[in-house]
């Protein structure tokens, strides 16, 4: 590491780190008495279950397909019988179509290996590497949930230079990264190897910051092992973890508006989904668990757990020692992007990456009072964007505006918000905006 | 077990508030508070106390009373208000002119617009001009600064510099004839002359500015460009006739320049929402200041600069976008 970190160049925050977990190992959590799988739990189509009541399912086994290009299987993370496909309460607090099983021992497909070696010779070809991990389930695990398989595909005419490893994990409190990174440090880079085959690229670099130098250093030396794959460390700054940003720290090259990043020729994984794409393309193993971190400042034991795909929440929990008295509020994910539960029951999906208790004192927001137009939020902005502005114009439903001043380029990363001196819910406006402009850019294109 | 706060993320909040940005203020105006003290000895006191006292009053007055809404004296913008209104007229000006200028920036260019953050117009400089207009001989008598130790009963009142200038130039005199009526950049530094209380000393603003650049209340853009442009602006007039225009240095530390680059035009309400618009703004400012300054009916044309400017933010602010991320050109990319 010489001379100045490299890092994004327009905006960004730096909030607290609070990686209260970053020194416990990942421990592997019990099989749940019963498993509730949500159907959807990619971005995109949700799946079609593939069993029926009373079924007897191994770990696994396929147990709904995806339904559309943009969608993903679903393996049985437990073994037993399905009890029901019913609606359940999942992360969104909607209720939606799930798979309930109920669990009787633990009994696994025998295609999958469960031994602990560690298989470093790819054999599959790029078409076969790109068709397993597609059979297997696997959707980004940053938790964006984006099909795997999709990703590997660019578009016609389009095509990868460089592959990034996203090890950025730029969400304060969450460390299952992290802990992925140093226990499983060769699994992810066999899998980076995986990625570039199936991607035909020569290069693929991985982006720590530098709060985990263990991480930093751990990757750098496996990495000499590895042909063309190079770590990156970066300046600590958030949302350096979103594509767009990392690719503009790691290469300067800005993915074009409404553009995805294989448009400058780069295909961002999160370090969790290469762990992922070596253990289906190596061990034939599905994506049935995840590592979660279960944190807050309340909690007693801090915990990054191994967690099968299914189990509630509250078993994550009581394994942290249980919920704290002074817990506020409960969050799927990190506190800048994560997403309020309503309840304990909520199964652990694909993109869990942790869950935060957060303590009474802090759940709520402080009073809204008026904009000073001190520009704070055009600052920070990743993306250039006027937060202030977008949430007038959306607050009183002028969506054309909205748009010709780029809300779409929005990537709800919540700096504004966090750094807003009158405490004003700028992201609340924009998503609204969001939401409102997406569906007449949907209309129009119909028309 | 509690109740569960269900909400929008972000679930964390920095430490950002109004209230901090506004006393951010107040301390960064410390410096420039003392040295007014500490040369125009009670009676500064007297203005800043009643200045600060009666925006806050009138701010309260008309939440409470006129609007029957939430009351918000506490967030320190009317103390603000108040204290800017005090360093922007002479220390011998009368309480109840103090008192009529404490309501009119409130009441009429603060509150009418909808209070904190509506207001289009600097409410301390909308106040002063009212003030300038209408008790014009109040206004533009400046007492001669003198340290509290040189006596507290100081009656002696003398025109500003830019007022020798002026009028010196208008009758006929050269630079060189006037230089010893002026007085020396160290003076202007420390604050020895004629002025408004918060305008003498340098020092103690550009102390004041360093402080709100560290706590990020203000950023560089607009005091520099419009500093800048004074002196490339000054800079060419007098050198081509040093005899009939005013050297950079001394437009620099003369008058309300300092006290409004650094506090009047870095009003976060009154100013331009990017660092593009901010440079534009300042340009502007810069500008308008020196030609009212040279060719104006007034020696001074800060506050007015300042207020002009104000009008054309929401222009500004249509013209001048942040970089928008992905603006940058494309890449080659290299297949492998």
């Amino acid at each position: 590491m010489t001379g100045r970190l490299k890092t994004f160049t327009l905006g960004g925050i730096h909030p607290e780190e609070n990686k209260l977990s970053a020194h416990v190992p990942i421990e592997v959590l019990p099989v749940p008495k019963q498993a509730v799988i949500p159907m959807g739990q990619n971005l995109g189509a949700p799946s079609k279950p593939v069993v029926g009541r009373g079924d007897q399912v191994k770990v696994g086994q396929l147990i709904a397909e995806a339904s559309g290009f943009i969608s993903a299987n679903i393996h049985s993370p437990v073994s037993g019988k399905v009890l029901k496909i019913d609606n359940i309460l999942d992360a969104s607090g909607y209720k939606r179509q799930g798979i309930v099983i109920n669990v009787e021992g633990d009994e696994w497909e025998e295609s999958i290996d469960r031994s602990d070696n560690i298989v470093e010779e790819i054999t599959l070809d790029a078409k076969e590497i790109i068709d397993r991990v597609k059979q297997m389930g696997l959707v980004g695990m940053g938790g964006a949930t984006f099909p795997t398989n999709v990703k590997l595909m660019p578009p016609p005419g389009k095509v990868a230079e460089y592959l990034l490893i996203n090890g950025v994990e730029c969400e304060p409190y969450l460390t299952s990264d992290h802990r992925l990174m140093l226990e499983k440090g060769k699994e992810i880079l066999i899998g980076t190897k995986i990625l570039m085959k199936a991607l035909n690229v020569k290069t693929a670099i991985v982006g720590i910051e530098n709060n985990k130098p263990d991480a930093i250093n751990h990757m750098t030396e496996l990495a000499k092992g590895f042909e063309g794959i190079e770590v990156q460390p970066l300046k600590v700054q958030y949302p350096q973890g979103g594509e767009k940003q990392l690719i503009k720290a790691v290469l300067n090259r800005e993915v074009p508006s409404g553009k995805l990043p294989i448009e400058v020729g780069c295909v961002v994984q999160n370090v969790g989904t290469a762990y992922a794409v070596y253990e289906a393309v190596q061990k034939n193993k599905p994506l049935i668990e995840r590592v979660v971190t279960v944190t807050g400042k309340g909690v007693r034991k801090p915990s990054n757990f191994l967690a099968r795909i299914g189990t509630p929440i509250k078993d994550l929990v009581d394994a942290a020692e249980g919920l704290p008295e002074s817990t506020g509020k409960i969050i799927n994910g990190g506190p800048m992007m994560g997403k309020a539960l309503t309840s304990l029951e909520v199964p652990v999906v694909k993109g869990s990456s942790g869950i935060l208790l957060m303590q009474e004192n802090e759940s709520r927001r402080k009073p809204e009072s008026s904009c000073i137009r001190c520009s704070k939020c055009t600052y920070v902005c990743p993306m250039g964007l006027e937060p202030f502005l977008l949430a007038r114009v959306s607050r009183v439903g002028n969506y054309e505006m909205a748009e010709r001043e780029m809300i779409m380029d929005c990537i709800e990363c919540g700096s504004c918000q966090y750094t807003c001196p009158a405490s004003i819910p700028l992201l609340d406006y924009l998503r609204l905006g969001k939401t409102m402009v997406g569906a007449i850019i949907r209309n129009r294109k119909k028309n | 077990m509690n109740m569960l706060t269900v909400s929008g993320s972000p679930h964390i909040h920095g430490d950002n508030e109004t209230k901090k940005i506004m006393y951010g203020v107040v301390y960064a105006m410390i410096p420039a508070m003392l040295v007014s003290v500490y040369y125009f000895g009670l009676d500064a006191l007297r203005v800043l106390l009643l200045a600060s006292a009666s925006a806050i009053f009138f701010e309260w007055v008309i939440q409470k009373y006129l609007i029957k809404g939430p009351v918000t004296i506490t967030d320190g913008s009317a103390l603000v208000t108040g204290i800017l209104l005090a360093f922007n007229v002479p220390s011998n000006l009368p309480s109840w002119m103090v008192i009529v200028g404490a309501l009119v920036a409130i009441g009429m260019a603060k509150m009418s617009f909808g209070g904190l953050g509506k207001n289009v117009f600097n409410p301390a400089l909308v106040a002063r001009v009212f003030l300038l207009i209408s008790f014009p001989v109040q206004m533009t008598s400046w007492p001669k600064p003198h340290a509290i130790i040189n006596g507290l009963t100081d009656a002696v009142t003398g025109p500003t510099p830019l007022g020798i200038v002026k009028e010196g130039l208008r009758a006929g005199q050269t630079m060189s004839e006037l230089k010893p009526e002026l007085p020396t950049y160290i003076q202007d530094l420390v604050g020895q002359m004629g002025g408004s209380m918060g305008e003498v000393s340098a020092i103690a603003l550009i102390l004041g500015g360093l402080y709100m650049l560290y706590r990020k209340i203000i950023t560089w853009h607009i005091p520099v460009s419009m500093l800048l442009t004074v002196v490339i602006f000054t800079g060419i007039l007098w050198g081509i006739d040093p005899q009939h225009y005013a050297d950079p240095v001394f437009h620099l530390l003369t008058g309300g320049m300092l006290l409004g680059a650094i506090f009047m035009a870095t009003d976060m309400v009154t100013s331009p929402m990017t660092h593009g618009g901010q440079i534009v703004f300042g340009i502007g400012v810069g500008v308008l200041t020196i030609l009212i300054r040279i060719w104006g009916a007034y020696p001074e044309g800060v506050s007015f600069a300042i207020l002009l400017m104000n009008a054309v933010v929401p222009l500004i602010n249509r013209g001048f976008k942040p970089r928008r991320f992905g603006a940058k050109p494309g890449v080659d990319i290299k297949t492998s």
